[in-house]
């Protein structure tokens, strides 16, 4: 009964964490893009301007929900909520300290794997069904991006697993107990890295989005909490592959002095700002660049990886 | 890629660096005494309003923003009947402000002029009018004008010769 309880209470836990996060990000990104351009951002709603999030809320839920006619209404109102239960999803195999985390999957990362492939239908049936040039093309972008970066996203874990000898993301973080993975693996985690930057639509890999060149790219047509939908999706998966960086290459839990669940927290922010600093100063990719930088760097680079780690595991087993 | 780091050190030192924002309502802005902001109608050192309904203001704006109509009090001085400003339409340009040549109209270091209803934007003569000179305190433009008006005749304005009589000048 009381292991029903404390999973009852874990799952609630994690979801209502990991969205208080997300929408917390929202206030974040804008205070960091703010102080790296030395403006203030949002300070007025609150203390420090929290409060924003709260406003913003408000009026995004207020706002007109329109469909518009020539869309594919069925396909379009299920596209944002695709993004946000496929990553929602993912959150329940991360460890977030001994004890604490949804669920405890042998295949945990075969699983992320597996969600974050699923979370890009959500942006190629959004640009689809929104009947819109732009939005398509900010979806056929999506998949391109896609076909390029979910390749090597995956090798570039295989070198974990390997010296982690398992799948399961509590093993992975146990197994770093001596020597955190950024270590032996820093080729990997720079291509996982660049991976999951791809993974997020963020800059300068948000080229499914393009303002600057596809009005919105695929959520061009989305407005009210369709479009926050997508919105929370982003800064979720920012959420969730900084906290998959940490449990992957930078031991999870593992820590000094604090408690578990803090050195996680701690350390996943870190790499949260550290996604916020990359869109503050770098620019976007061209779409091209992306594809060729995909396929002729980082596909190299994380075989060059998978193979070494072999053979250094073999060596060390034989 | 060793660009792309040192990029984004550079955008991290950032974090240092003081900002640049000056908060508004909390911290005010320093104006500049040239500052073109709210019009305002002023006064000669005697009090008298310095408008002399010339139309020169209305003729120089470019937008058309400015609307009056000249009258003559007993004595023949010109003034404005009304004088009337529609501030939604004003571009604080200040091309008034250089076509008045009695330093009537001047252009002050004042924004804040921000209304809820439109038709508040529109500023009659009462209320551009202020009391005092603006930025010219000691000009008074009747009396250096060789124009006759009550209180002063031909020839007695400032740097002004009496008045010659050309008939009592034939042989």
């Amino acid at each position: 009964m009381s292991g029903t309880v404390w999973a009852l209470l874990n799952i609630v836990g994690v979801l209502g964490v990991a969205l208080t996060v997300a929408s917390g990000l929202i206030w974040l990104e804008r205070r960091l893009l703010a102080l790296w351009q030395d403006r203030y951002g949002p300070n007025r709603v609150g203390p420090f301007g929290l409060l924003q999030v709260l406003a913003d809320m408000i009026k995004i839920f207020t706002k007109e929900d329109w469909v518009p006619p020539f869309a594919d209404r069925g396909v379009f109102v299920l596209a944002p909520a695709i993004v946000v239960a496929t990553v929602l999803m993912t959150f329940a195999v991360v460890p977030v300290a001994p004890g604490i985390g949804v669920v405890d999957l042998n295949v945990g990362l075969l699983f992320f794997l597996a969600m974050s492939s699923l979370g890009v239908y959500s942006v190629i049936l959004a640009g689809w069904a929104s009947n819109n040039k732009y939005a398509l093309l900010g979806g056929l972008r999506a998949s391109a991006q896609m076909v390029s970066y979910e390749v090597f996203m995956g090798l570039s874990l295989m070198g974990v697993v390997l010296l982690a000898g398992s799948f399961n993301l509590r093993e992975i973080v146990q197994a770093q107990r001596h020597l955190w993975f950024c270590v032996p693996q820093i080729l990997g985690l720079v291509v996982f890295l660049t991976a999951g930057i791809a993974e997020t639509h963020r800059l300068p890999f948000d080229l499914p989005e393009a303002e600057s060149e596809l009005v919105a790219g695929y959520h061009s047509e989305y407005s009210g909490m369709k479009f926050g939908m997508f919105f929370v999706g982003e800064y979720l998966g920012v959420t969730l592959i900084s906290a998959l960086i940490v449990t992957l290459f930078f031991g999870g839990w593992l820590g000094p002095v604090l408690p578990p669940v803090v050195w996680f927290g701690l350390k996943t922010l870190a790499f949260i700002c550290f996604f916020i600093l990359l869109r503050a100063s770098l620019p976007r990719l061209r779409y091209d660049q992306l594809m060729a930088y995909g396929w002729k760097a980082m596909l190299p680079l994380a075989l060059a990886n998978l193979v070494v780690t072999g053979a250094v595991v073999l060596a060390r087993a034989g | 890629m060793w660009s792309l780091i040192k990029s984004m050190w550079r955008v991290f030192l950032h974090t240092f660096r003081p900002r640049e924002t000056v908060q508004y309502p909390d911290e005010r802005p320093a104006l500049a005494p040239r500052w073109r902001g709210r019009i305002i109608l002023s006064r000669d050192p005697d009090g008298e309003e310095r408008c002399v309904a010339c139309y020169l203001c209305a003729a120089a704006c470019p937008v058309d923003c400015i609307a009056l109509q000249a009258t003559e009090d007993a004595h023949g001085r010109r003034y404005p009947e009304f004088f009337r400003i529609n501030f939604s339409r004003c571009i604080f340009c200040g091309f008034c402000e250089e076509a008045c040549p009695t330093y009537a109209i001047q252009l002050t270091p004042d924004f804040e002029m921000g209304e809820y209803r439109r038709d508040n934007m529109v500023y009659e003569k009462e209320d551009l009018l202020i009391s005092g000179p603006g930025k010219y305190p000691d000009y008074n433009y009747y009396r250096v004008a060789g124009l006759a008006i009550r209180g002063k005749d031909k020839g007695q304005a400032e740097r002004e010769a009496p008045p010659v009589d050309v008939r009592g000048l034939l042989p």
